[in-house]
């Protein structure tokens, strides 16, 4: 059966690409999972594959959505209705699914998020300012380190007895605390334990310092699959952390519902490109320009020889040519 | 001798009237750019404040054009640009520029020290000049600032997005080939006009967010990702209460006559911090107050890595946040700020400014029809 009114939502994050496709309900039909790698480009065109092999003409797009730190280079590759930041994603995907939420708490790769939720609206929010201590990255690293499974870390800090403290304000520092740890002969489960406590008073002296965490308490993220820090959560919040069915995709399935949001509101065509963007080739190159002090790191993406967008330039002169703006003199 | 001075906004404009009407040579460093942050980080100690390393690169940069003579103002409050003069004195002899630091403190208690230094430099001392000179000084800071004013109310509601940033920036640059108060005054009219000529959407009620925190940061686009900016092409009237004018005309001038500046930012500030406690906090903490009971929807707090006085600003700002409902986001900065990161903050902030707005016309609405 042809399913009519699909939507699509992309997530370039720094560690995961994620995509969702939804139907005209908001249900989600395909999620998938990828590693960023480090190669934004490639990890969407393998998505977009993947999904054309499973959908193939079987439906038809009428909007698409782009979200995380990548969300301008993805909507530049497939074309999308609507780019939005991650924040204003991650709280319109938690609402669907838990549509009482007042609190959500957010761990990602390279950042985490709190967003309060009051009568419906993002109420406030605020995100990691200086360091990375506690992100998907970090605890990637100290998994790989330890040569326990990313999947597994979690669990043994579940069978810890106590926890060590561990001084989680700075990355570097925790893991040196770590090694100090293990080589005094503390188990590896009361380090892990004491590991997922220190990021999450990291987290909450950072993040949620004067702020009402109000219930329902939504955890969403990649880092929400470790069981020891949602345990270390719930025993700091002394309340029950909801952790929602996708909770690893929510940014996409956020891009997605926006997108259907405002397709349904006005009445225009999609600007998604389509399935076979991976037919296309894509470049992207850097320079610099010299035309004045300011010496912006220029990125140029290229397909099939047609620019498609340059960014990076602070006074726009680049990035307005192709937006049609036509050339205009901006002093310097 | 050739005389220079820092960046921080557009200070450039009136100190570059001041010298013009005492007919000081001079040169303006280049606009703050990466190179001067690249210079004055590699030179200046690590935990310095931002504000203190670009101004260092703009020293190095006029040494390069010909200034041997920095002209800077003293710290009155107790932070850390008190000492500024001095280190950028000690590090630039160290590195071997030879070059004279002149710090103008103006304080109630030495205001003849401050006419002498001045008569070095003009190498004359003519009062009724110099006077003459400072309120023409004053003046065209007040124009300028007034200038920067209607650039923000004409951003979020101009109908071609980038119209207002195109002829502000034309006159940033325009500028610096004017001379003397007089020159500089026909281009801000001549600015003034072009700006108001620029279609708006009259009907449109924009959010309307207030900038307040340390005074370099809050100040230079350059050190803030040009934040005014791209507030106002997201559609948000932006309102900074600390300008260059009111610091030149409040701090420096009516406090060296000893007048009294505008002050009511300090009653507001009352119930939170009794006291000047160093730096701007007193007038974020006041100014948040007033900005939130004159109708404000948000306020963004900026200030530099390790800024002491604007920390404590950051601890007191939630109460405020919570007593007033008004949402407060706050932004650090320094040179290893990545722009993706900030940007997707005040993208998200601007976000909730209008979805609580509308959120709240519709419950406006809704208690008017139940009456």
């Amino acid at each position: 059966m042809r399913e009519k009114g699909c939507y699509l939502g992309i997530d370039v994050g720094s560690v995961s690409t994620n995509l969702v496709i939804i139907d005209s309900y908001g249900n989600i039909l395909e999620k998938l999972y990828l590693k960023t790698g480090g190669q934004p480009i490639k990890a969407i065109r393998s998505g977009i594959n993947i999904l054309a092999d499973v959908f193939g003409q079987s439906i038809d797009i009428l909007g698409a959505g782009t979200t995380g730190s990548g969300r301008q280079l993805a909507n530049v590759i497939i074309g999308s209705d609507i780019v939005k930041n991650e924040i204003t994603s991650h709280a319109v995907a938690a609402q669907k699914l838990v549509p009482n939420v007042r609190t959500i708490l957010e761990i990602g790769g390279q950042d985490s998020k709190i967003i309060l939720v009051r009568n419906g609206v993002v109420y406030d929010f605020a995100m990691n300012t200086v360091c990375a201590a506690g992100t998907g990255s970090f605890l990637d690293r100290q998994a790989s380190r330890l040569e326990i499974p990313i999947e597994e870390f979690g669990k043994y800090a579940l069978s810890s007895t106590l926890a060590v403290r561990i001084a989680g304000r700075c990355a570097v520092f925790a893991e040196s605390d770590m090694i100090h740890k293990q080589q005094t002969g503390h188990s590896i489960e009361d380090i892990i334990n004491g590991l997922c406590e220190a990021l999450v008073r990291n987290y909450m002296n950072n993040l949620a310092k004067g702020k009402e965490l109000a219930e329902p308490i939504v955890f969403q993220g990649g880092v929400a699959a470790n069981q020891g820090i949602v345990a270390a959560f719930e025993r700091e919040l002394k309340a029950k952390i909801i952790i929602p069915e996708y909770y690893d995709v929510m940014g996409a399935y956020g891009a997605a519902l926006m997108a259907r949001e405002k397709m349904r509101h006005k009445a225009y065509k999609t600007n998604f490109v389509g399935f076979d963007i991976s037919k296309k080739d894509y470049k992207v190159s850097t320079m610099e320009c010299h035309d004045c002090s300011n010496m912006c790191e220029l990125i140029k993406i290229i397909s099939d020889d047609v620019v498609l967008a340059r960014w990076g330039d602070r006074c726009g002169k680049w990035s307005e040519l192709d937006r049609n703006y036509g050339q205009v003199s901006l002093g310097h | 001798m050739k005389v220079t001075f820092p960046h921080m906004g557009n200070t450039y404009i009136p100190v570059k009237a001041l010298l013009d009407e005492l007919g000081i040579e001079y040169v303006i460093p280049p606009f703050n750019n990466k190179k001067a942050l690249e210079l004055g980080t590699k030179y200046a100690p690590e935990m310095a404040c931002l504000p203190l390393k670009i101004n260092l690169g703009n020293f190095i940069q006029a040494h390069e054009l010909g200034a041997d003579l920095i002209l800077i103002s003293g710290g009155c409050g107790p932070c850390r640009f008190g000492y500024y003069g001095e280190m950028h004195r000690e590090i630039l002899k160290d590195l071997g520029f030879n070059m004279e630091v002149f710090t103008l403190d103006i304080s109630k208690k030495d205001i003849s020290g401050f006419l002498r230094n001045i008569k070095r430099i003009t190498g004359e001392f003519k009062p009724y000049k110099i006077l003459k000179a400072i309120k023409k000084t004053a003046e065209v800071s007040k124009q300028v600032d007034e200038l920067e004013r209607l650039s923000f109310k004409i951003r979020p509601r101009e109908i071609v997005k980038g119209s207002a940033d195109r002829i502000y920036k034309s006159f940033q640059n325009s500028v610096l080939n004017k001379k003397g108060a007089k020159e500089i005054k026909e281009l801000i009219d001549f600015t003034r006009k072009n700006l108001l000529d620029i279609e708006t959407d009259k009907s449109l009620d924009p959010i309307k967010i207030g900038i307040v925190g340390e005074i370099y940061t809050t100040n230079d686009p350059f050190t803030n990702f040009r934040i005014e900016s791209r507030l106002g092409n997201e559609g948000a009237e932006v309102m900074r209460p600390v300008t260059v004018s009111g610091w030149i005309i409040d701090h420096m001038i009516k406090k060296a006559l000893g007048l009294k500046g505008d002050e009511s930012y300090k009653e507001a500030a009352k119930p939170y911090l009794g006291a000047m406690i160093g730096g701007h906090t007193q007038e974020t903490i006041g100014n948040t107050v007033l900005l939130a009971k004159d109708g404000y929807d948000g306020i963004i707090q900026i200030l530099p890595l390790g800024c002491m006085p604007e920390i404590v600003s950051e601890s007191i700002l939630p109460s405020i946040e919570r007593d007033l409902n008004i949402p407060v986001l706050t932004l650090i900065i320094d040179e290893m700020t990545g722009e993706a990161g900030y940007l997707t903050r005040i993208e998200a902030f601007v976000d909730l400014l209008k979805r609580r707005k509308e959120e709240g016309l519709i419950a406006g609405k809704r208690m008017l029809s139940w009456n």
